[in-house]
């Protein structure tokens, strides 16, 4: 091959790559433009978080007759610990449906600690532990409680 | 995230890639990551279940039924409690799943496939009873931590697949095993990848029964995902968890098995018994194996009222862990009588058994029913509440109805 055709063949590759580079360029250009005009496009995860605050702020943190609504728990001094501390891993039903003393919370968080990956909750423990104490105390049903919220019916037998 | 948004990202993402913001998408996904199906969590339709089951907890998921939904001898899936430790695995391919046996004491390791478990091994079907060690723990004073079961945490469900031992004698067992353990793809509720929800099992003689089953089918279909799709351990008669779901791997130990939920206080009670609110160290506690004797009253759903001079008939089912239900008794008068049911023979070993009877009342007036089995050995129900527990176990005092008569 000569010098010259091994030069026409560089000027042939380097065409090509020019206009590759400069198709890209514009392409790239033009989606900068359209990110200028329109930035929340490409952000997807700013476009979410605006989204879902925008749209439901006033309703994230509702309280309805004294509920809380997004977790179904009292509103009382200490919600926000505990929706922030206890409602991560698991549901606030599960919360709710326990009824302990001060002392046996306290193991239960404990427990958590070392078996559940609970993080340290610092001076919130307390302020968690008298939040569930006060709303959810234990209830004193005796060896058997009595039949309640019986739904009756009529039966034609 | 709503459906549409999701729809739109996942459109965004080719366009992504080609701006170089890949890892912009993949952080944002990492974050907001939550899959479809449980965004929009109504459990009644993604588990198909019958609209009268009652959700304990939602993370996890945690659903039990109502005695009257559980009136039919075979439970169908709209009526059976579900009991998750873990989240359900998101993405099971049962064409890839494997069972691996290994263990200490397995003599050659061995992995199948599903479709060599169902070709290689005899395929058994078996109507059994599995009971959430649980079930009734709401009863318990002073209360005991956990869902707060009434009395739906029950079925039983006819449950096709091969028999464990036929499996682990295939892979060869050692003679110094004393357990099995298993271990499952769920996730943990920290999403901590390397710690499991539940990895429990039973002793070899347990494991070794011809019931005790590895199965893929339930009510003749696959079993749905919520019970353990593609593959479930049944081990019927015995805390429900030892049936462990999405079962990947069976480990054979040359000891008691230690994973997670097998130590500690999880599913033990206390070897001595101790007085309500007592508390127990953890060396005093011993694992439950079998169920206690228990029924229920499926018919009529209570709260009926009913027209004086008219007898009254009540069905329902019983059983007794690893033992048969001898007799099955009702009063209506708080125990102070007994009558005797008609009690049918269970359809196979660990299966409920079906009770019926016809009750006649004396005059107007307020009743409840009150039912009462006996086992084979003759022990029976408690009226009251039995051996207070620190985790609310085995709870197996009579079941009862309110009836009406006007």
């Amino acid at each position: 091959m000569s010098n010259e055709e091994i030069f026409k063949k560089y000027i042939k590759k380097l065409y090509w790559l020019t206009t590759i580079f400069s198709s890209l360029f514009i392409v790239t250009g033009g989606l900068l433009v359209f990110y200028s005009v329109n930035p929340s496009f490409f952000n997807f995860k700013k476009e979410t978080t605006v989204n879902t605050v925008s749209v439901e702020e006033d309703d994230y943190d509702k309280i309805e007759n004294g509920i809380h609504v997004r977790t179904g728990l009292i509103e009382a001094e200490g919600l926000t610990a505990v929706v922030n501390n206890c409602t991560n891993c698991h549901s606030a039903k599960l919360v709710i449906q326990n009824r302990m003393n001060k002392e046996r919370w306290n193991s239960t968080i404990r427990w958590m600690q070392e078996t559940q990956n609970l993080w340290d909750l610092g001076k919130n423990q307390e302020i968690i532990v008298n939040y569930l104490i006060t709303n959810y105390p234990p209830l004193e049903v005796g060896r058997r409680a009595t039949l309640s919220n019986i739904d009756w019916y009529e039966l034609n037998n | 995230m709503k459906r549409r948004e999701f729809a739109k990202k996942a459109t965004l993402s080719s366009l992504a890639a080609l701006i170089g913001a890949e890892i912009v998408y993949g952080s944002s996904l990492l974050e907001d990551y939550n899959p479809l199906a449980l965004q929009d969590p109504d459990p009644f339709k993604m588990f198909n279940k019958h609209k009268e089951m009652v959700v304990l907890n939602d993370k996890p998921w945690n659903i039990e039924a109502q005695a009257h939904l559980l009136d039919d001898n075979i439970t169908p899936n709209s009526c059976m409690f579900i009991r998750n430790n873990g989240l359900i695995p998101q993405e099971i391919d049962a064409k890839k799943w494997t069972l691996t046996i290994d263990g200490e004491s397995v003599l050659k390791e061995k992995t199948y496939t599903l479709d060599e478990l169902k070709s290689k091994f005899k395929q058994y079907t078996y109507q059994l009873t599995l009971e959430c060690g649980g079930n009734g723990r709401s009863e318990f004073n002073p209360p005991a931590k956990g869902n707060q079961w009434t009395v739906g945490a029950v079925h039983c469900a006819s449950w096709t697949g091969v028999r464990l031992k036929d499996v682990l004698e295939d892979a060869g067992i050692k003679s110094n095993a004393v357990y099995i353990g298993y271990h499952a793809t769920d996730t943990h509720l920290s999403m901590d990848p390397t710690k499991e929800p539940i990895s429990r099992g039973c002793p070899m003689s347990k494991a070794l029964q011809d019931e005790t089953l590895l199965a893929f089918k339930m009510n003749d279909e696959d079993i749905p995902v919520a019970h353990g799709y593609p593959l479930r351990l049944v081990a019927g008669g015995w805390p429900a968890s030892v049936s462990g779901k999405w079962v990947n791997r069976i480990s054979i130990r040359d000891k008691v098995h230690d994973g997670t939920k097998m130590t500690g206080t999880a599913y033990r009670v206390p070897c001595n018994p101790v007085a309500p609110g007592d508390k127990v160290k953890d060396e005093d506690m011993c694992i439950i194996e079998s169920m206690p004797v228990k029924s229920l009253i499926t018919y009529p759903k209570s709260g009926a009222i009913i027209k004086e001079g008219k007898s009254l008939n009540i069905r329902g089912h019983a059983w007794a862990g690893e033992l048969e239900v001898g007799k099955l008794e009702y009063s209506i008068d708080f125990g102070s009588t007994w009558k005797t049911c008609s009690l049918e023979k269970p359809a196979n070993r660990l299966a409920w058994q079906h009770f019926t009877a016809s009750v006649d009342f004396p005059k107007k007036g307020y009743y409840e029913i009150w039912a009462r089995a006996t086992d084979s050995l003759g022990n029976s129900q408690p009226m009251l509440l039995p051996g207070w527990n620190p985790k609310g176990y085995l709870n197996n005092a009579c079941h009862r109805i309110a009836v009406k008569v006007s």
